[in-house]
């Protein structure tokens, strides 16, 4: 069991789900974050002030999988996200201790697998 | 419309009509940012600057090419195509009353001016989101002069439509068809949106739409009232219909969305007030308020069912000015031939009342316009785009407009950002995407 964490950039967010989706990778959490990852700026001048953007939006993706799914979904992310540009993201595969499920009390592999399968 | 019979006699400044004509300029320069507002709410988060800049940059472009040429070629003479250049640089406009009317040549010029600036905003929707600012400014450019110029000679200016008897109140010709049919070429050329058919782009900001629609009906009231270039029966006859008209449509776009969608949406009432103005625009000083509603209602129809179906194509023409302006345009312009009333305008029958040479009139002008408008932006825009890239490349649209076009977000947080200084060492660099 694995805690993927694919930080993307927010366009390519629909691409990542979408490729997700034909990974059979049903589960998961996104959330908006800004981060820094060797990017250039950015310039944004506003009147008389001018400011240098250090903080680029990004999508955070968690996906917690049963071994099998974690290099489908290392795939996924990264078809999904990359346009060969400074700036695509990272991911991150982090060892998963314990999942619950809260509905039924299922609990490790049995919580990351969807329902249905 | 040219004057009345009782106003060519009168060749003084009345001052009743020029004050009226005077806040009516002001009310229709005011529809341009409005048309800004509600665009910027329909377009994704990223791109609303850009959307909204679009309109600003109409304001900048069509005012200075209208005195520099516009003006003299939609007004000067009455040539059958084109007007003369003695107006060239408001060259004799001046504080006389214009040929025709009771205000000053000056205000009918600044009047007709807003016209072409809304006109040329109202192009904009078709391309937002992924139009270069810089390729959009050359066209406004061009457009204003070879495009709305033009039109508004024939509806207006003494061309051959207004010769022939066509009935135009406030341009249904050169706003309406004009932006419509051209923004449907823009579109064409231009190309859709990398995301266009493949993601869900939705609208940002709906209270924006609505706002914008809300101050674009409130303009409308200068617009169509302010057509008559007077006080007069025709600009009483034109300020009420733009009240009445509204309405009947907004009704009927609440009874088609509940027979669709069982419900009944804001960004389709603010779409609703839209096509209800653009309706009345060419028929407002000419048919009577019971038909004015009844325009509304059967009028909404032809619209709804456009921007219904639009999307289904692979025509990008992203904010549906086809729809609300060019298919709204052309329902208003024919239905001056069936339902004009000489005891209402004082200048002629419809169909209805007996006079089936109107329709025939109105026909000509619904046929010819929108030939004209698609045909010639799509040349225009074929011939900037052999010199210049018409659009942003994917990455820079993937981005978002707003910070490469303008190196701006709409709402930007601060979070971040670390101000740029001489004492501060922090130097500018050169943005990720230089343009």
């Amino acid at each position: 069991m694995k805690l993927v964490i694919g930080i993307v950039r927010p366009e390519k967010a629909n691409d990542v789900l979408e490729a997700l989706y034909r990974a059979e990778v049903r589960g998961l959490s996104m959330t908006r974050v800004q981060g820094h990852g060797g990017e250039l700026d950015r310039v944004e001048t506003y009147r008389g002030t001018t400011v240098k953007v250090e903080l680029a939006e990004k999508v955070r993706f968690e996906i917690a999988v049963s071994d099998s799914f974690v290099q489908p979904t290392i795939d996924a992310l990264c078809d999904g996200a990359r346009t060969g540009e400074v700036g695509d993201g990272k991911i991150f595969v982090v060892p998963l201790e314990r999942a619950v499920r809260i509905r039924t009390g299922e609990t490790d592999v049995g919580a990351v697998t969807p329902v249905g399968e | 419309m040219t004057g009345l019979p009782l106003q060519l006699a009168a060749a003084k400044v009345d001052t009743g009509d020029t004050a009226w004509m005077l806040a009516a300029t002001a009310l229709v320069l005011l529809m341009t940012p409005a048309l800004g507002l509600f665009y910027a709410g329909l377009v994704r988060s990223k791109n609303t600057l850009n959307t909204f800049m679009m309109c600003v940059g109409a304001i900048a472009i069509a005012a200075v090419t209208w005195a520099l040429v516009g003006y003299s070629l939609a007004f000067d003479g009455d040539g059958s195509l084109i007007g003369g250049l003695h107006h060239v640089a408001l060259h004799d406009v001046g504080f006389e009353p214009r040929e025709g009317t009771t205000i000053p040549h000056l205000v009918f010029m600044a009047f007709q001016a807003t016209f072409c600036i809304i006109t040329v905003a109202l192009v904009s929707g078709a391309v937002v989101e992924r139009m270069r600012f810089g390729a959009f400014l050359v066209f406004a450019a061009l457009w204003s002069i070879l495009v709305y110029a033009v039109l508004a000679h024939w509806a207006f200016g003494g061309g051959w439509l207004i010769a022939n008897g066509t009935l135009d109140f406030a341009g249904g010709v050169p706003v309406e068809m004009g932006s419509g049919f051209s923004a449907l070429a823009a579109a064409l050329v231009v190309g859709a949106r990398k995301d266009y058919g493949r993601q869900a782009l939705l609208p940002h900001n709906a209270v924006f739409v609505l706002l914008g629609a809300g101050l674009l009906w409130f303009g409308w009231f200068g617009f169509n009232g302010g057509s008559g270039f007077s006080t007069g029966n025709n600009s009483v006859l034109a300020f009420t219909n733009t009240l009445l008209t509204p309405a009947c449509s907004l009704l009927a776009w609440f009874f088609l969305d509940l027979v669709r969608g069982r419900r009944v949406t804001a960004i389709g009432a603010a779409t609703a007030i839209i096509v209800g103005c653009v309706l009345i625009t060419p028929a407002g000083g000419f048919i009577s308020p019971g038909w004015a509603m009844l325009l509304g209602v059967v009028g909404a129809l032809p619209c709804y069912a456009v921007i219904v179906l639009r999307p289904r194509t692979r025509v990008d023409e992203t904010l549906d000015v086809l729809a609300a302006h060019g298919i709204a345009g052309f329902f208003g312009i024919l239905f001056i031939g069936f339902f004009a009333q000489l005891a209402w305008n004082g200048v002629s029958d419809g169909l209805a009342y007996g006079n089936a040479a109107q329709l025939w009139d109105q026909a000509k002008a619904a046929l010819v316009a929108p030939a004209y408008a698609f045909g010639a932006t799509y040349l225009l825009l074929r011939v900037i785009g052999l010199v210049m890239p018409l659009r942003a490349t994917e990455r820079q649209e993937a981005l978002g407009m707003d910070v490469v076009q303008h190196g701006e977000e709409a709402y930007a947080t601060g979070e971040g950002a670390i101000l740029v200084t001489p004492e501060s060492g922090v130097e500018a660099e050169v943005a990720v995407e230089p343009i």
